[in-house]
């Protein structure tokens, strides 16, 4: 328990070191950002009226129009951290992926992002906005592929139940100078953080799904090869990507999985923290390499983080044995009144514990996405979208140093991210799997 | 353009039920995949060859273990070995000696007994020898004795005489 008290103490003080960096940085930020974005206020109400879906935010593609677009920092990381039904690789090019949706009622749709032609073409309804495929839940828009005028944002103000005045983002359709209002993809967040249940799923493969079937791919051809190597070199010394993989297999082994499961049980369980740590790991690599088909931020997306706590979730309580549940619900050797008090907080740790790790992740890759990009986003900053070329390249040379930095606490993060929640899995597991000795057990 | 940035323009924080199905899917599908071709197989495999080693090193060790012990037996065996050819000489000799001396002590009572059976023999010898002799003078005697008996005893007196020195000759002797 000790190891897991420091490895805690160090998650915590790896997270307030992150919390604080990233303050600086924003605060650095606003404070460059503030006077250049407040010359411009004059141009925002009409900024927004033609603030056109397709490359939006991106910097490079911003001269689209007759003027220089406003760079837009906080818009900019947003939307690349985010995720898109489109892979934008270089430039205007962009991979065209599948796009799988489904609405309640109208049933399952399939095409590829290339037929939305970033933000320019509906098919069935269906419109890219900020990379994302949108919905006209409107029943009077047409059918099959229908060109429209673009896509526009909007701030709407009105009073929620509260009686407080809420500020809304909303995009619309434009087509034949009607606008149709668009609707987001479903996301369970029960509409606290202004998502919700709208009017289709969205079970595309985003940029998110196919850097993770990448990398399924890249650890599959990859394992199967160390796989090989122990058939093919049975009995003799590990060669070439085995013997570069052994020492962390062993290493992950010989201080994560017999440690916190224990002697009896770890074989049963090493091929799933292996796979846990291996898949982070792999996401976290992938997510630092900024071209295709890197640079999807997938560990930082709750979605992915939520589903593999889920999973550790489900591992460790399908595996509880008596003793475990025993603990949970009626701690043995203590007083009946602290029992009272004590069950419902075991009860709630079983589920802080997968939240925890859901949000350490998320929380940890996201800041990480975060800080690289805005100080990407110095060149243009101080560039002043390229009308100031010497500022430009005062942000180069500043943001890419920081930036070097920071990959560098990246390429870390990464390891001690896999490593954490691999780490922890294993202790949740190894927790449930224990045989108590009573006697032993109690007396301290 | 200053926005303010709403949660839900962070979408990274909404949790989109696309992304949990497909990452749900993949997860399962490489755990599966790896722990039953990779996995397992890799973490079988060092087992194995850890097992082999510590069964080797067992193994080395058992075998020195047998060879010093082989080698105290040698040593064992070559000094007794030694120990009885020591044995063997010292009673190879002692029988030596003892022969010899017995063939000593057997040639000295047999040469005592020939000495003494060549005295006795001499003795007999001698006094055969003396016997005869004494015969023969005696023979020799009663020969001068009767001659010079013929010579001189020509008078009775002379013949008287003659007994009587005879007689005190024969007395010391």
């Amino acid at each position: 328990m000790v190891d897991l008290e420091t490895t805690f103490k160090e998650v915590v003080l790896n997270t307030m070191a992150r919390l604080f960096l990233t303050a600086i940085f924003l605060l650095t930020f606003s404070l460059v950002s503030a006077p250049v974005l407040a010359s411009d206020d004059k141009d925002e109400k009409q900024e927004q009226n033609d603030h056109s879906s397709d490359d939006s935010g991106h910097g490079e593609e911003a001269g689209h129009g007759d003027e220089p677009k406003e760079y837009d920092p906080v818009g900019t990381v947003v939307e690349h951290i985010a995720d898109a039904n489109e892979f934008h690789i270089w430039k205007g090019v962009h991979m065209p992926l599948p796009c799988i949706l489904f609405a309640p009622g109208e049933g399952w749709t399939f095409f590829m992002t290339s037929k939305l032609e970033h933000g320019h073409q509906a098919v069935d309804g269906y419109v890219l906005n900020h990379g994302r495929v949108n919905r006209i839940a409107d029943e009077s828009f047409p059918k099959g592929e229908v060109h429209i005028d673009g896509v526009v944002h909007e701030e709407e103000h009105h009073t929620d139940e509260n009686g407080e005045e809420v500020t809304e983002e909303v995009a619309y359709a434009v087509y034949h100078g009607e606008k149709y209002k668009l609707d987001g993809p479903t996301k369970w967040d029960g509409g606290i953080l202004g998502g919700g249940i709208t009017s289709f799923y969205d079970f595309s493969i985003t940029k998110v799904v196919f850097s993770m079937l990448f990398v399924a791919l890249l650890l599959i051809i990859v394992f199967m090869a160390v796989a090989k190597g122990y058939k093919k070199n049975d009995g003799k010394a590990p060669k070439g990507i085995q013997s570069f993989m052994e020492p962390i297999f062993v290493f992950m082994r010989d201080e994560v999985t017999i440690p916190m499961i224990g002697e009896k049980h770890y074989e049963r369980f090493q091929p799933f923290i292996m796979t846990l740590f291996f898949f982070i790991l792999f996401c976290n690599l992938l997510g630092l390499i900024p071209i295709f088909p890197g640079s999807a931020n997938i560990t930082g997306n709750i979605a992915i983080t939520l589903t593999l706590a889920v999973i550790t979730f489900i591992v460790t309580n399908l595996n509880g044995n008596k003793h475990y549940w025993e603990h949970i619900f009626w701690m043995p050797g203590i007083p009946a009144w602290v029992k009272l008090i004590l069950t419902p907080v075991e009860i709630l740790s079983l589920f802080i514990k997968p939240f925890s790790l859901m949000i350490r992740l998320f929380a940890n890759i996201s800041a990480g996405h975060i800080i690289i990009l805005s100080l990407v986003g110095l060149v243009f900053l101080f560039g002043d979208m390229g009308q100031n070329l010497g500022g430009a390249g005062i942000g180069a040379v500043l943001g890419g140093l920081f930036t070097a930095f920071m990959n560098l606490i990246e390429l870390l993060v990464a390891f001690i991210q896999a490593f954490i929640f691999a780490i922890l899995s294993a202790s949740y597991i190894g927790a449930a799997v224990e045989e108590h000795h009573h006697d032993e057990a109690h007396a301290h | 353009m200053v926005s303010t940035v709403f949660l839900s323009s962070f979408p990274i924080l909404l949790p989109d039920p696309g992304l949990i199905f497909w990452t749900f899917l993949i997860f399962v599908i490489v755990y599966f995949v790896l722990g039953r071709f990779a996995f397992r197989p890799i973490q079988n495999a060092l087992k194995k060859r850890e097992d082999d080693i510590q069964a080797s090193l067992d193994e080395a060790k058992k075998a020195r273990e047998e060879m010093a012990n082989l080698k105290a037996e040698n040593e064992e065996l070559l000094r007794q070995a030694q120990e009885e050819r020591a044995a063997i000489l010292k009673e190879a000799k002692e029988t030596k000696e003892s022969i010899i001396s017995e063939a000593r002590d057997k040639a000295k009572d047999e040469a005592q007994r020939i000495v003494a059976s060549a005295k006795e023999e001499l003795e007999h010898k001698r006094m055969e020898v003396l016997t005869s002799v004494k015969n023969q003078l005696g023979l020799m005697a009663i020969d001068i004795a009767e001659k010079l008996t013929k010579n001189e005893l020509k008078g009775k007196k002379e013949q008287e005489t003659l007994v009587n020195t005879l007689v005190d000759e024969i007395k010391f002797n």
